[in-house]
């Protein structure tokens, strides 16, 4: 797979004489009930091994099970990354010593992968980028260390480690790109479009900071206009997207500085330091251990019918990139604006907002400030708000309808998302909705006036954009509950200033 | 045979005693005891066992009785006693696979053959000795010291399956469970004189025995009669959704081809490979003797070349390195076993290596290392790679085979038991043991062992194999062969084991 | 071909085995021995004869052996311990780590 735009690498600010040449490996746990092998859950946060059974332990004499599901999951990712997906595939076991890992082998898959050969487009800047997916493959999780004695949890220093090996056997798929990135802002972009990719399958919920998706970032660099690649670092187990582009910007930087130096870039892996926004030296190729893959004799090759993988096709969601085309078209989004939906993890709620009534622009404008702002509040993402799209688009409606102004209409959101009714329900209750008490309103401007003597001339001589602190002043009086466009004709006519 | 207070219970088949403590003339209870008895008297000298399991057996007999006088159906073996190899895991009794390095491991969970076991009401009386990890021909590479042969106790009893087939055959037990990765169950069966069979693989679960070479273990029953270890078979075998591997749908009805005595019209091949140089003249000559024997039963005999099993041997001693090298790295100090080291502050990896270093036996670290070496980079293909592309070419020998001929038959090894200790320090002389078995592991092809006489005194096996999926074939023609070879001997074969008695002529 | 004393020690360390000096004395020839012997599997067939083999990893030929996505009991904790060399908080407690991850 190549890729057709590498010109004009947005975001690489670091040099000019040389071209970053980027690859990612992606793993991702897959949302199965059950865990890749054995019937154990895969839930989070339960007491240290206490998700554990004679499979996924290792025990000697226990064997492997295929689950299906994570056949099935596997297969949609490649068909949504554009993949072939092969006719014949098996089973490999990666042996290496690890105490996180019971069997002292990871059973993934080596040069028979599941899925091959697909591709990825990433838009930055409102230029699409091709990211060609090398394969997408099969792999069961390690357990979790726990080290003792060092501070801060940290592997240095330690005296003494703890396993919990709830997480041992979580089945995990690798996605695997070509060397096609040229800058740290596309592999963001890379990791934010296939995160976004994934909930769109419902594969995964790509909680981050579960460790549902992890990165290794290989990274070279090349003299421009050059095409041979330079030797490659491999900056392992970035758990975040920031933390991507952080790494590899460093990576960059401390690639080019070598270079520059004369010196030769050493071929290992390296660890980013999340405090100190550095990358680490580990193992150099040399050290680098001989997985001695072979076929995993307990498990049988997959061979897939047509029919089977022609039903998972059938059965694919609209992918975000179809999405974002339909909703720009449709409602006229900007892609900066899907962009902020996206990020904000709104756009499913914008869509069943306007399916609901309300405008485009105010639904997106609701999620992304306000209701935003309160699910921040909470320390809950926007869409496990109690408030549906149809909630907000009455409450849309009736700011237009006049009933409510802006300020009313958060009120009634907070109350509605403290659960005390529908939207009337809450203005009944909480006695909110626009006064049309022409006495208060009179009395409110009279005395703002009052209080306010050197503004109220100036509008009275003609400057009519002077009122703002006016109308401010009112509405603080009426607490929110007039409508400003009526509070200011108000003013305006008792000023004489029309 | 008896021995003083086994009120003739020992020394019976199995089929006899199910028989009889489902019509109520002897109680389970009593035939456990009079085994339990046999063992204490016996096993002091044999070594057939690392664990007795006195009490549960007791108890599971108890049952077996309960459920007959509530005249609950009872399976064809239930009550009958069986000695099971230390390779099982079993809940409630220690599983060691002779190693030092899971001394005192007691797992959390049963194999699925010691659940079916359990389900058919067989009494399991122990677990029974073998080489470390199952990886020897004598059973001398047991951490925990050697078996001796109940014919000639100075001598091997076979292995891996070694404490297995000295049980049965020094009736400490009428029935045994094995394990055969490459003649693990059939050798010991030769050379104890007994009755040994390695399935179809897939045909018995692996969930639950401990791997040695994955794609080549198969567990298998042993007994002292062909019609004793086909119900076995049969209570053993069967699909399991925990075991990839297992065959779906797949019961060959192998009690039913043992007990027909009739082999009028099959067509039985003697493997041209395998006799010849390294065979023995005395064995040689009693196969043959055999095979005249199922001619004149009405067998057509003829000669097949299957040229590829010359290099059967290598390739086995490939594979099974290379999967035993990944599959015994679990056993790493981490989780359970053995510990050496780590208390002054070492590295869980110096912790592992001191650990394995003195956890493994000498055998089993040269084939983690043999493993390790034809699975790396660079020898690979040369080695492993080369060792399966020589597996399909012998499953081709036997496909064009068994294209001629019904079953294929050869000696089951070169030789009669040999001394111990002649060949422990010599690992290709042990392995060349081997010979004539590993065939069959390597297509997956079922196999069977049988006594087909003496050689200077000491018992020599006939090998039956047959086309994967038709175990029946074997039992047919080794219950014909057995039948009329009792009837010229004018009884089975017996070791004639007495305590004590050192050499018993013969 | 012919393995060194080296080459066996790098084995040994490869397979997390210690070995003292007499062992890796006995089991060099030994082991040099072993491979010779299994090194005629390269005189199965010519290069262009195996070629054409197809290497076999499973006896059995199926394929597709799945399970469903169903949860299946897991083990009692105080079982998942019970044979652990040493235990702390519920974990499996292992001398401290040096390595990086595999
Ligand atoms: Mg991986
Ligand atoms: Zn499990």
């Amino acid at each position: 797979m190549t890729a057709p735009s590498t010109a004009a690498v947005p975001g690489d600010r670091v040099r000019t004489d040389y071209e970053p040449v980027i690859g990612l490996e992606t793993h991702v746990e897959l949302g199965t009930v059950s865990k890749m092998f054995c019937g154990c859950p895969t839930e989070f946060g339960a007491e240290p091994n206490t998700q554990v059974c004679p499979v996924c332990l290792g025990l000697p004499g226990a064997l492997p099970v295929v689950n299906e599901a994570a056949i099935a999951l596997t297969v949609r990712i490649g068909l949504a990354l554009n993949c072939e997906i092969a006719p014949w595939c098996r089973f490999a076991r990666k042996n290496y010593f690890y105490p996180d890992m019971p069997k002292n082998f990871q059973i993934s898959q080596y040069d028979e992968p599941l899925c091959v050969g697909g591709y990825l487009d990433v838009e930055v800047g409102g230029e699409v980028y091709r990211v060609g997916i090398t394969r997408v493959h099969m792999e069961e999780d390690t357990g979790k260390s726990l080290h003792v004695g060092g501070g801060d949890g940290r592997i240095h220093g330690a005296t003494h480690s703890l396993l919990d090996y709830n997480r041992a056997g979580v089945p995990l798929v690798e996605i695997v790109t070509e060397p096609d990135i040229r800058s740290a802002e596309v592999a963001g972009a890379y990791v934010t479009e296939l995160r976004e990719l994934l909930r769109a399958l419902g594969v995964s919920e790509v909680r981050m900071e579960q460790g549902q998706l992890r990165c290794d970032a290989n990274v070279s660099l090349r003299p421009r206009g050059t095409e041979k690649f330079g030797t490659r670092t491999e900056s392992k187990n970035l758990n975040s997207i920031r933390s991507v582009e952080r790494a590899i910007t460093y990576e960059i930087g401390r690639q080019a500085e070598v270079l520059d130096g004369g010196g030769r870039i050493v071929q290992e892996t390296r660890h980013f330091d999340e405090a100190r926004g550095v990358t680490q030296a580990g193992r150099t190729k040399e050290e680098a251990t001989d997985y001695r893959y072979f076929p995993e004799p307990d498990l049988l090759p997959v061979a897939l019918e047509r029919s089977y993988i022609e039903a998972i096709r059938d059965a694919l969601p609209e992918l975000p990139a179809a999405r974002r085309t339909r909703l720009s078209e449709q409602f006229g989004f900007s892609p900066l604006e899907l962009e902020q939906m996206v990020g904000a993890g709104v756009l499913d709620l914008v869509e069943d907002t306007i399916a609901a009534g309300a405008a485009p622009d105010s639904a997106r404008a609701w999620w992304l400030n306000e209701l935003a702002r309160l699910a921040a509040e909470r320390g809950s993402t926007p869409a496990e708000l109690p408030l549906t799209g149809v909630a907000l688009a009455r409450v849309i409606q009736l700011v237009a309808q006049g009933f409510l102004t802006n300020a009313l209409a958060r009120q009634v959101l907070a109350g509605v998302i403290n659960r005390e009714g529908s939207p009337e329900e809450v203005m009944k209750a909480r006695g909110l909705a626009v006064v049309e008490d022409a006495d208060a309103l009179s009395a409110a401007c009279e005395q703002a006036i009052a209080g306010a003597p050197d503004i109220a001339q100036k509008v009275r001589d003609g400057k009519v954009a002077a009122v703002g602190p006016l109308v401010g002043a009112v509405m603080k009086a009426m607490r929110g509950s007039a409508d400003p466009a009526k509070v200011r004709a108000a003013l305006l006519e008792n000023l004489g200033a029309e | 045979m008896s021995t003083p207070g086994d009120g003739q219970l020992v020394g019976r088949n199995a089929s006899d005693l199910a028989a009889s403590i489902a019509n109520g003339e002897v109680s389970a209870v009593e035939v456990t005891q009079a085994h339990l008895d046999r063992i204490a008297a016996t096993d002091g000298e044999l070594h057939a066992f690392l664990y007795v399991a006195a009490e549960e057996a007791l108890a599971c007999a108890g049952e077996v009785d309960a459920a007959r006088s509530r005249g609950d159906a009872l399976g064809p073996l239930a009550g009958v006693p069986l000695a099971l190899k230390d390779i099982f895991a079993t809940r409630g009794m220690p599983t060691t696979c002779g190693s030092k390095i899971l001394e005192g491991w007691w797992p959390p969970y049963d194999a699925t053959v010691v659940s079916r076991l359990k389900a058919a009401g067989i009494v399991v009386l122990g677990k029974t000795n073998m080489d470390e990890f199952a990886m020897g021909s004598s059973t001398e590479n047991s951490a925990f010291g050697p078996t001796c042969n109940p014919w000639d106790i100075s001598r091997i009893p076979g292995g891996s399956s070694g404490g297995s087939a000295a049980a049965v055959a020094a009736e400490q037990a009428p029935l045994a469970v094995g394990t055969d990765t490459g003649g693990s169950i059939r050798q010991p069966a030769a050379v104890c004189g007994i009755v040994g069979v390695k399935p179809t693989y897939g045909g018995v679960s692996r969930y639950g025995l401990v791997a040695f070479s994955s794609s080549l273990d198969q567990g298998g029953p042993f007994a002292r009669t062909v019609l004793d270890a086909a119900l076995l078979h049969e209570a053993i075998a069967g699909y399991d959704p925990c075991d990839s591997t297992s065959i779906a749908g797949f019961a060959a009805p192998v009690a039913l081809a043992a007990a027909r005595r009739d082999v009028s019209g099959m067509r039985v091949g003697v493997v041209r490979e395998l006799g010849g140089a390294g065979y023995e003249p005395e064995v040689e000559a009693r196969f043959r003797e055999a095979v005249a024997v199922l001619e004149e039963l009405g067998a057509q005999v003829s000669e097949v070349s299957c040229p590829a099993f010359g290099f059967a041997l290598p390739a086995y001693y490939l594979i099974a390195p290379s999967e035993c090298s990944s599959n015994l790295a679990r056993f790493d100090a981490m989780r359970f076993g053995l510990r050496v080291g780590g208390d002054h502050g070492e590295g869980a990896s110096d912790v592992m290596s001191r650990t394995r270093g003195a956890g493994f036996g000498a055998e089993v670290k040269r084939r983690i290392m043999i493993g390790t070496y034809a699975l790396s980079s660079g020898y690979y293909d040369a080695y492993y790679g080369q060792a399966q592309k020589v597996r399909t070419l012998i499953s081709r020998d036997f496909s064009a085979a068994f294209e001629k001929v019904d079953v294929l038959l050869s000696p089951t090894t070169p030789t009669v038991a040999f001394p111990l200790g002649e060949r422990v320090d010599d690992p290709t002389a042990m392995y060349a043991t081997d010979l004539a078995t590993v065939p069959a592991n390597l297509a997956g092809v079922p196999a069977l062992s049988m006594p087909c006489g003496l050689a200077n005194g000491l018992p020599v096996g006939l090998q039956i194999m047959a086309p994967a999926l038709a175990d029946e074939r074997m039992y047919r023609v080794a219950g014909a062969l057995e039948a009329e070879l009792d009837t010229r001997r004018g009884g089975p074969l017996r070791s004639g084991y007495e305590p004590g008695a050192g050499v018993p002529a013969s | 071909m012919s393995l060194t004393r080296q080459e066996v020690a790098h084995l040994a360390r490869l397979s997390r085995l210690a070995l003292s000096d007499d062992e890796l004395d006995h089991l060099v020839p030994q082991l040099d021995v072993i491979l010779a012997s299994v090194a005629r599997v390269a005189e199965a067939g010519t290069k262009e004869q195996m070629a054409e083999v197809p290497p076999t990893s499973h006896a059995v030929p199926m394929t597709n052996v799945f399970r469903a996505d169903v949860l299946r009991p897991c083990l009692p904790r105080d079982e998942v311990l019970a044979a652990a060399p040493a235990v702390e908080d519920g974990r499996f407690r292992v001398p401290r780590i040096l390595e990086e991850e595999g």
